[in-house]
């Protein structure tokens, strides 16, 4: 991969961008008196920019690599993620759930659980929540820090640690506040950012019309392209949304049904993220009063529903550029270490004396990747002719690499298509994308631990003053413990499967409590903690007894037994979601009944539906009611899933 | 809190939005090739002021209304 070089300009628009964000930090530092302030803001924001820290805390790197990654890999289909998963749950948040949030004063979502249930479900709940935070931090960080460092040649810890360095000032100078308010540029930025980027990569293309064209001859020769090996795809595989989901796993490159998408992903996962994370949580508990609170997330569904044009359709432009050589374009293959090609060029070079098979499967096993037959044989041949130098034998090498980093492709395309100034713009946005991710995490986490288990278990009945320095300590090592993560990810390839089997073991039965808690009255403490427990434990068992196609049992799933094998991870991943949801709602139900409340009907007032005064919105014009926007918000989802159908 | 977001919004954006339209007229045309030889820096950087100028001016607005000053003091 070539470096590329940024100009004084893009410099500038990185400068200025930094310079704005720690502005803001500044400008709120006289209001931050009380650790109230510091933590969960003064409750005096106002909607609109909720709304926006809402979705931009969620729209961290991951989000928008990974979500270029599935576009391509899966194509139209990854807005699932959207409009079958985080727009329904969203309204369900804002109507049903928010209330409870909002209305019970409490200052965190296992601040709520304590309220609702018992100390247990709290502890267990924050706990996992701040390991999963830091982690997540953690990960995203690695993720891009990687990324800048192999495809712009930027050193991996200068990265890391200005990005880190500049959240942390403005998070600890003007809080949760400076946080929100950082985020709601941020999402501009990101927006603006990569708008015009998409604009060129779909005007290379040829426009849409075009491009799912080229997508269809795609579908029909997959391996081609090297893009699977399944030659019955539907031929619309890459650009209808449900056609091919509909006609089975095998005929859609993401290889699940209907059912482990709707079930799974739609109402399990998607709902466990939205209506229970404190990540998302926090900024609508931040709004200035009931009406804001429970718009917030409704005003984060219009711009979140129109996400797929900014961050799949990258992918899908990527191979559409892909299968038209004369784009001269691939995405960019997974990277190798140095060593890697020392080995593979000494490897190549003792070749050519070999058989021709013999060569290449030599070969094949020094780089340890998939590997084109012609063009390494093509090397092999050069290379005796006349030894190449190391960094055009690097380049030859990486061409005869037929796997994909689809990580890579979000900024490939930034490289292709952006001179100086809209590639300072759009790194900008990237780097935006990453600080508003990782300023999200970093203020979840210092109230989670400062209220939930520095206040509840360490250090009762200590002055405010005391919480406030301890929030602000805490932000400190909160960023220096995602760092940390990030480079345990680093280290260790497969540190990043582990941490994300973690999440899914944890956050999949989640929503389960909170449905139970939320509308049973009925449902105990005890029913709740076992249940949470049961339901993560039956997670982890049902990925120790499945497998995904192709992959070898481990870490992957299946080393106690191969009970079932699934066509794809994802896949995988929805029906354990489904499974452990299930088991955690079934437990908790059960052990609800078989123990004694422990909580009055009075206690329970403000936090169960039925026991809460339903709250009247007759005060409100009709149209900012929020089941009102909610309906309408529901059918434009209905109707965008209708067009790509 | 005292502090209008659509400040620092608008005045960031004017400022990018002025460094992107240098760059319209300074970046060599070679450069030009990638953004299939449009200026999309000069196109871009116009919406970019138009943007960062609706915004200071709603801020401005706003501060009107409401007695409350720029950021800073």
């Amino acid at each position: 991969m070539h470096d590329i070089n940024l100009g004084v300009i893009d410099y500038a628009i990185l400068l200025v961008y930094v310079a704005a964000v720690l502005g803001i930090g500044f400008a709120l530092r006289r209001y931050m008196k009380s650790s109230r302030d510091f933590l969960i803001t003064g409750r005096t924001i106002p909607t609109w920019v909720t709304g926006l820290a809402f979705i931009s805390a969620n729209l961290g790197a991951l989000e928008l690599v990974g979500m270029a990654a599935s576009g391509a890999k899966y194509g139209i289909a990854t807005s699932h993620f959207y409009w079958v998963g985080a727009i329904p749950a969203m309204v369900f948040l804002a109507v049903f759930m928010m209330p409870f949030y909002y209305g019970s004063k409490a200052r965190s979502v296992p601040e709520y659980l304590k309220m609702r249930f018992d100390e247990r479900v709290r502890a267990l709940n924050s706990i996992s929540f701040a390991v999963m935070t830091l982690l997540a931090s953690g990960i995203s960080m690695n993720a891009l820090a990687k990324l800048l460092n192999q495809l712009l040649g930027w050193n991996y810890n200068v990265s890391l640690w200005i990005c880190s360095v500049v959240v942390m000032v403005y998070v600890l100078k003007g809080g949760l506040t400076s946080a929100i308010y950082t985020e709601v540029l941020q999402f501009f930025m990101i927006v603006l950012g990569f708008a015009p980027v998409v604009y060129l990569g779909l005007k290379d293309v040829g426009g849409w019309g075009s491009m799912n064209q080229s997508l269809q001859q795609v579908a029909a020769n997959p391996a081609a392209l090297n893009l699977g090996t399944n030659a019955n795809y539907n031929a619309n595989a890459w650009t209808s949304a449900w056609e091919p989901l509909l006609a089975g796993p095998e005929k859609n490159p993401m290889g699940v049904d209907w059912f482990a998408m709707v079930f799974g992903l739609g109402f399990v996962l998607s709902f466990g993220y939205w209506c229970t994370n404190f990540l998302v949580v926090q900024r609508a508990m931040a709004a200035k009063n009931m009406t804001a609170a429970r718009n917030t997330p409704l005003v984060a569904a219009v711009p979140k529903m129109l996400f797929p044009a900014l961050v799949i359709v990258p992918g899908m432009i990527a191979v559409a550029l892909m299968s038209n050589p004369q784009k001269g374009y691939r995405i960019p293959p997974p990277p190798l270490d140095q060593a890697v090609y020392v080995k593979a060029e000494a490897v190549v070079k003792s070749a050519a004396t070999q058989p021709p098979d013999a060569a290449f499967q030599l070969v094949a096993q020094a780089v340890g990747k998939k590997m084109d037959p012609a063009k390494v044989a093509a090397l092999i041949k050069d290379h005796a002719a006349q030894p190449l130098p190391m960094p055009a034998f690097k380049q030859r090498l990486d061409e005869s690499i037929t796997e994909y980093d689809y990580d890579g492709v979000i900024i490939s395309l930034v490289k292709r298509y952006c001179p100086t100034g809209l590639l300072g713009l759009a790194l900008t946005a990237l780097l935006a994308s990453f600080m508003s991710g990782m300023a999200g995490n970093v203020t979840a986490f210092n109230t989670v631990w400062t209220y939930d288990l520095y206040q509840a278990y360490i250090a009762k009945n200590k002055s405010d003053e005391h919480y406030l320095w301890m929030g602000r300590a805490v932000t400190v090592v909160g960023v220096l413990l995602s760092i940390g993560t990030a480079y345990f990810a680093r280290l260790y390839n497969n540190a990043m499967d582990v941490i994300q089997l973690v999440f899914g073991f944890v956050n999949a039965p989640l929503f389960a409590t909170f449905l139970l808690g939320m509308f049973w009255a009925r449902a105990t403490g005890t029913g709740a903690f076992l249940g949470l427990l049961g339901g993560t434990a039956t997670s982890a068992l049902f990925h120790a007894l499945t497998i995904a196609k192709d992959n070898a049992p481990g870490l992957k799933g299946g080393y106690l037994h191969v009970a079932h094998v699934f066509p794809s991870e994802m896949a995988q991943n929805f029906w354990l979601a489904a499974f452990a949801f299930t088991a955690c709602f079934i437990l908790t139900l059960v052990i609800s009944l078989l123990t004694q409340r422990t909580k009055t009907d009075e206690e329970l007032k403000g936090l169960v539906y039925s026991l809460t005064p339903k709250i009247k919105d007759e005060d409100q014009p009709f149209y900012l009611r929020p089941a009102v926007i909610g309906v309408v918000l529901l059918a434009a989802c209905v109707v965008l899933n209708i067009i790509f159908w | 809190m005292g502090l209008d977001i659509r400040w620092p919004i608008g005045l960031m954006f004017l400022v990018v939005g002025l460094l992107m339209v240098i760059a319209g007229f300074t970046v060599p045309p070679e450069q030009l090739q990638r953004s299939l030889g449009i200026n999309i820096n000069l196109m871009w950087g116009v919406g970019l002021l138009v943007f960062g100028g609706l915004m200071t001016f709603f801020a401005w607005r706003g501060s009107q209304k409401n007695g409350q000053n720029p950021p800073g003091k």
